[in-house]
């Protein structure tokens, strides 16, 4: 076990540290920061002081080096746009994130597992064909417009919820409904197919052989066995919400969390939040990657961790 | 129907099972009769597609969708399985009363729990055991099933075990209730030659020790021939002979009974060399109108074409043939 977890440290920090070259050799390539922030009137001196001022005036590797050494003590240096440490921005958005992600996913998975248990159960049945009818529709809508549609019918025709913002426990509900509807769709179609082949495996037979209650049979014997698969897919989600989805959706309701941060630093070319939030977008992949394997060996113990 | 002491420990009763898939009505089990005496041990043979297993299935209540039983009766101790209150009679019963041993134990056990949770479970739920109680329980019957240290097992996976031993483990989770009859759906077709004599052996032994009744499911004459109080032979679902195991193997009346012996290698005879038996298995969505096995048969007339229900030849001994009920009314 502490072999795993050595092992998965280091891959992690090999893939935090590909990304971080990454991030600095493109924040470089595109665009020039001092062009952006400085007025079109300023002079040269203002510039090379500007320049000096940010390290871009050092060889490359020298301004290599010093960005790995402060990127290990977490310090990305100030926001060129809010003018305050990067990282304090991205700890004081990063939460918002995680709390809509959280409400999202949690309600995806909360209706996917039972509906597609119900739909496995019958296929071809009532259920199942609007559970199939339903994912299929989930799965072609466009998230952005997805969410433009909720604030229509909610917050414009009905006026019942927020249009945007946060603040209140009701303002999260159409951001995370629109967060959590795809994934929803694609995930009550997993555990259904997933469900369907358990439920026809021996030891299901055996199971109800035994006399075991249909609950237990179904509910703990089969979805146990379907559960790798199933959390795979919800691994693979919350990362896509975190480092992905996230910058729809917080764009379309002004959701003051991470996404919408990013496309306001990518907007005003804020190289050090943007490598702020990108590195940081890393480290949560890697953490749920990991976590997602110890998740695994707990689901299936025939699974080794190496 | 009242429980009275002469009735038998089981009875199926002209069991219909029909299984509705895309191509068609499988007509898996056509109106099949047998039945099982305390401490009994009843063989059923017949070729893959006969029926055997579909019809100890339905006795278990594990007809599942688009299987449907739609006609005959299940009779446990007198009383029925199949009417309204049977229905929820059957989950009592099975794993409790009715215990069932499956062909594959690669696949028959749960592969993400432990076998002590298998075990467990089964006592927890029927006998109300508490967690210590069912584990000792658990225990005793892992020695039962000559598994040793059980109290390491019981913590094991079933990947971590041999065929042999998670077949033991299927026996032992069987016996967990003590239950009066135990179905063995080809025991140890999925097993070694060596192992399947030790599972056989376990479970003869288990029978006679705890007199419990045992439907045998087999392609083997042989384990047939030397476990077996009674045998049934099973052609396109049904019963075509059915009496003493001793009486059929020595003088079989039904010719598809004669070809199944003629098909086995005998190791006391130095015959000429194994008979088989000409054709195929009928299609059971639709099968032939008379007597299933008349397009194989050797000794089929016209009366054939025509149903014949079982007639008895006395003494239990029951076949399903024309010509031997000539032989009979002769």
């Amino acid at each position: 076990m502490g072999r795993f977890i050595y092992r998965r440290l280091i891959h992690g920090l090999i893939v935090i540290l590909g990304v971080t070259v990454i991030v600095f050799v493109v924040t470089r390539m595109v665009g020039d920061p001092v062009q952006v922030m400085l007025p079109l009137e300023s002079t040269p001196e203002q510039r090379a002081a500007f320049e000096k001022k940010l390290g871009l005036d050092r060889p490359i590797p020298i301004q290599f080096l010093e960005f790995m050494g402060n990127m290990a003590r977490l310090d990305f240096g100030d926001s060129l746009w809010q003018k305050r440490p990067a990282m304090d921005i991205v700890f004081e958005k990063l939460p918002m994130t995680i709390l809509l992600t959280a409400v999202g996913i949690g309600f995806a998975c909360v209706l996917a597992i039972p509906l597609g248990i119900i739909a496995a159960l019958r296929p071809g049945g009532a259920v199942d064909r609007v559970t199939v009818f339903g994912s299929l529709l989930g799965l072609s809508v466009p998230q952005f417009w997805l969410g433009l549609l909720f604030i229509v019918v909610f917050a414009v025709q009905f006026k019942i919820l927020p249009t945007s913002g946060a603040g209140t426990p009701s303002h999260i509900l159409l951001p995370a409904l629109t967060m959590g509807l795809p994934t929803l769709a694609r995930l009550v179609m997993l555990v259904r197919s997933s469900m369907i082949d358990e439920l026809n495996r021996q030891y299901v037979k055996t199971s109800f052989a035994k006399g075991l209650p249909f609950v237990r049979v179904v509910g703990l014997h089969a979805l146990r066995n379907a559960g790798l698969p199933i959390m795979t897919l919800v691994g693979w989600e919350v990362i896509r919400s975190l480092a992905g989805y996230s910058v729809v959706v917080e764009t379309v309701f002004a959701w003051p969390g991470i996404g919408l941060t990013a496309i306001q630093a990518i907007e005003r070319e804020d190289l050090i939040l943007i490598q702020a939030i990108v590195f940081t977008a890393a480290v949560c992949v890697v953490v749920i990657n990991i976590a997602m394997d110890f998740i695994y060996k707990l689901i299936d113990p025939r699974l080794k961790l190496t | 129907m009242n429980t009275s002491p002469k009735a038998p420990l089981l009875e199926v009763r002209d069991l219909v099972v029909n299984f509705y898939t895309r191509g068609g009505v499988v007509q898996a089990s056509r109106g099949v009769s047998f039945q099982v005496d305390y401490g009994q041990t009843l063989g059923i043979v017949g070729e893959s597609g006969s029926g055997k297993s579909v019809a100890v299935q339905a006795v278990m209540g594990l007809i599942f969708n688009p299987g449907r039983i739609e006609g005959g009766d299940i009779f446990f101790k007198g009383r029925s399985l199949l009417d309204p209150a049977g229905k929820k009679r059957v989950r009592q019963v099975r794993g409790k009363e009715i215990a069932m041993i499956f062909q594959d134990p690669m696949t028959s056990l749960n592969p993400v729990f432990t076998i002590g949770t298998q075990i467990t479970e089964v006592l927890r739920h029927h006998l109300g055991m508490t967690k210590d109680q069912a584990r000792k329980r658990a225990m005793d019957l892992l020695d039962m099933v000559d598994i040793n240290a059980p109290e390491k097992r019981l913590k094991q996976y079933p990947h971590e075990m041999s065929g042999g031993m998670r077949q033991r483990v299927m026996i032992a989770m069987a016996l967990a209730c003590e239950p009066q009859l135990i179905i063995a759906d080809e025991p140890t077709t999925a097993l070694d030659v060596t192992i399947q004599a030790q599972i056989l052996e376990l479970l003869t032994d288990l029978q006679q020790r705890l007199n419990v009744s045992v439907i045998l499911i087999t392609h083997d004459l042989g384990v047939v021939a030397q476990l077996c109080h009674r045998v049934a032979v099973m052609y396109a679902g049904r019963v075509v002979e059915v009496g003493d195991a001793d009486q059929v193997f020595a003088a079989p009346v039904h010719p598809y009974t004669r070809g199944l012996i003629r098909a086995t290698p005998r190791l006391d005879m130095v015959t000429e060399r194994m008979v088989s038996i000409d054709g195929v298995p009928p299609d059971l969505i639709s099968p032939p109108k008379g007597c299933a096995f008349f397009p194989r048969c050797d000794q089929a007339g016209k009366a054939c074409l025509r149903m014949q229900a079982l007639i008895a030849l006395g003494d239990d001994r029951h076949v399903s043939c024309w010509c031997a009920a000539k032989e009979v009314t002769r």
